[in-house]
């Protein structure tokens, strides 16, 4: 945006010679280029931002990622569907059952499987957690790089407790490994509704004090409020979704406009913000807390009992004991660890609403067990393409409550 | 669910099935320009000649009844010495002549089948509208000897990125693209990665460091 920096600068020199004099008119002076990062205790990710500055304002952005490049797509071609599952969870690793959900649904779409209701109730509390999980270091995360540093410890504490949910759940806290094709890993286990609501409960009183401590707190909001500001119009011209663009009043929610698993059997708001700045991004992620958690203790009243799995033989793991007993059994562990079960040939695309918006995967088959390509479509990499533009025209310091509003997840958007 | 006799297409090509109420619209808009048109498991997709993306791009966008305001994803699709797209089988589950139709892969080496009869690469756009939220996806077929495709950051500037990232993993050329360059990795790499041609295994040398201040990044024109 070369006229946005020449109205910056022009601004702005107006402004000096005004206040220092004519005689400083003809001072040579030029904009100075700083390293953001790549490792930067100011920012959460892996990322390098080159700044020109003049004075204290950000005339030049560019914005470089990719330190953090796996090749995950290129992994995907070389394993079996259930073998990729895993990768999934090293994506959003604070959001790890959300990936897993979402690869398994686009999967199961080309399968054309359906999954129990009692799995798919146990996958949106599962996908629920993990959102909650991730907000809460998201918000955590940036009230901290603000010298907030008490809420910061209050809300991770909120997060060991939704780990300590993940834990009952499949056993593992970080990368979990959760959800099968076709199914989960396990059923819920015993007495984990009260658990969670007494988790939740607790995890809702430390939202409470850091709501308390963040959003009347006038040195948080002035860093906040009227920065990294983009019209609607933009986020969406920019592919941004998510959090972000619901903050600029578009109400673009997958789980609402195009509905999976139970989401439209349960009750929820879809919170959306007026401003379009850092503030109603940070307001947006609370309200989103609380409606995660009404989702929860919602399911958890609903979930209705049953198997967790489906019995569709392209995709079932038969139990060890019918394996070693029965033929068919057999033949259907063999046909999966050699071929890996076969889809027919045909490409997908399905989405879900991760913490940070759409996340899509888009998988061709050519008809064998493994997929001629795994796309995924990681909300991070396209919100992060437009906080050149958040950058330009602001502060220094406002690029650390832009980009810790942005919430960039280095696995995600390097994949 | 796959029929259990295989469809003869003799039949497939007397009676086109018929279209989704989305691909009814975008016929009625860009009908023309569309090559032909396919729906799996509920998502619709159109095929275009390359030459006419831009226009097709821009009509989407702006036909109120349509508009596809938000550009969702930008890939590529390597069909390496493949016959087809695997659509024209799509309820034949042979599962053995699948298997040889995948490359054999070897630890070190790879052998490459004969060049297929179609374009090797497709370009595919995932399209969503905030306003009607439905969703179309639009491919175009791209040779291995000229992989070039009009840019889209004209119509929707988020293509920006995206492009730049097929470019690196694919080496497809975006004509009009304002700063094409590497996205995910560094300017010394050789190849483009997500191609099937290029080996998982493949090794690169290290670049060596070169000193703070050495090597400026580099900057769009």
């Amino acid at each position: 945006m070369p006229d946005l920096v020449q109205k910056n600068l022009a601004a702005l020199n107006s402004r000096n010679g005004a206040r220092r004099g004519a005689a400083f008119d003809d001072l040579h002076t030029e904009p100075m280029r700083i390293q953001f990062g790549p490792s930067h205790p100011a920012t959460h990710g892996t990322v390098k931002i080159v700044l020109d500055l003049e004075g204290e304002q950000v005339v030049d952005a560019d914005v470089q990622v990719g330190f953090l490049h796996r090749g995950f797509e290129k992994e995907c071609e070389t394993g079996f569907f259930y073998q990729n599952i895993p990768y999934t969870d090293r994506l959003n690793y604070s959001s790890a059952i959300l990936n897993n959900v979402g690869y398994c649904l686009a999967v199961e779409k080309l399968f054309d499987i359906k999954t129990p209701p009692r799995c798919e109730y146990i996958r949106v509390i599962g996908a629920e957690l993990s959102r909650i999980g991730d907000h809460l270091l998201a918000v955590g995360a940036s009230a901290m790089e603000l010298a907030a540093f008490t809420p910061m410890l209050y809300l991770l504490e909120g997060r060991e407790l939704i780990y300590d949910l993940n834990d009952a759940m499949c056993g593992a806290r970080v990368t979990t490994n959760f959800v099968r094709i076709g199914g989960i890993s396990a059923d819920l286990p015993e007495g984990f509704k009260d658990f969670a609501i007494e988790r939740l409960d607790r995890v809702m009183k430390l939202v409470d004090d850091a709501d308390k401590l963040l959003t009347e707190n006038p040195i948080f909001r002035e860093r906040m409020e009227g920065t990294g500001h983009r019209s609607p119009e933009e986020l969406i011209a920019w592919g941004v979704t998510g959090p972000i663009l619901r903050a600029g009043g578009v109400p673009y929610d997958v789980r609402r406009v195009t509905p999976y698993l139970v989401y439209n059997e349960i009750d929820f708001d879809v919170p959306v913000g007026e401003h379009s700045d850092n503030f109603d991004r940070y307001l947006v992620r609370m309200e989103e807390l609380r409606q995660s958690r009404r989702m929860i203790l919602q399911c958890l009243e609903q979930i209705p009992a049953g198997p967790v799995n489906t019995e569709d033989r392209r995709v079932r793991w038969p139990a060890k004991r019918q394996v070693f007993g029965r033929m068919e059994e057999l033949i259907d562990q063999f046909k999966l660890v050699l071929e890996g079960g076969t889809p027919p040939a045909g490409e997908v695309y399905h989405a879900v609403e991760a913490a940070n918006g759409e996340l899509g995967f888009y998988i061709v088959s050519d008809g064998t067990g493994k997929a001629w390509k795994c796309r995924c479509r990681s909300p991070s990499f396209s919100n992060m393409s437009i906080l050149k533009h958040m950058l330009i025209g602001g502060q220094l310091a406002d690029v650390v409550p832009t980009f810790g509003m942005m919430n960039m997840i280095g696995g995600e958007c390097d994949r | 669910m796959p029929a259990d006799k295989p469809d003869s297409p003799t039949t497939a090509a007397e009676q086109p099935p018929a279209l989704s109420p989305l691909l009814e619209l975008v016929k009625a808009r860009v009908g023309e320009f569309v090559v032909e048109y396919q729906s799996f498991r509920g998502d619709d997709r159109i095929h275009l000649d390359r030459a006419n993306l831009l226009a097709v791009a821009q009509a989407l966008r702006d036909d109120p009844a349509l508009a596809f305001d938000l550009l969702l994803d930008v890939t590529a699709i390597d069909y390496l010495g493949q016959p087809d797209d695997f659509t024209t089988h799509l309820e034949v589950w042979d599962r053995n002549q699948s298997a040889t139709r995948r490359m054999p892969l070897r630890r070190h080496e790879l052998v490459l089948p004969p060049p297929g009869p179609h374009p090797r690469f497709a370009i595919v756009y995932h399209l969503v509208s905030t306003r009607h939220s439905h969703r179309l996806r639009i491919k175009c077929r791209v040779p291995e000897d000229d992989p070039t495709i009009a840019s889209l950051t004209t119509v929707w500037p988020g293509a920006n990125w995206l492009e730049r990232e097929t470019y690196d993993l694919y080496g497809i050329n975006f004509v009009g693209h304002p700063d094409q360059r590497r996205i995910y990795l560094y300017d010394e790499f050789v190849g483009h990665p997500l191609r099937k041609d290029y080996q998982k295994r493949h090794e690169q040398p290290i670049e060596p460091y070169a000193g703070p201040g050495a090597k400026e990044p580099r900057r769009p024109q």
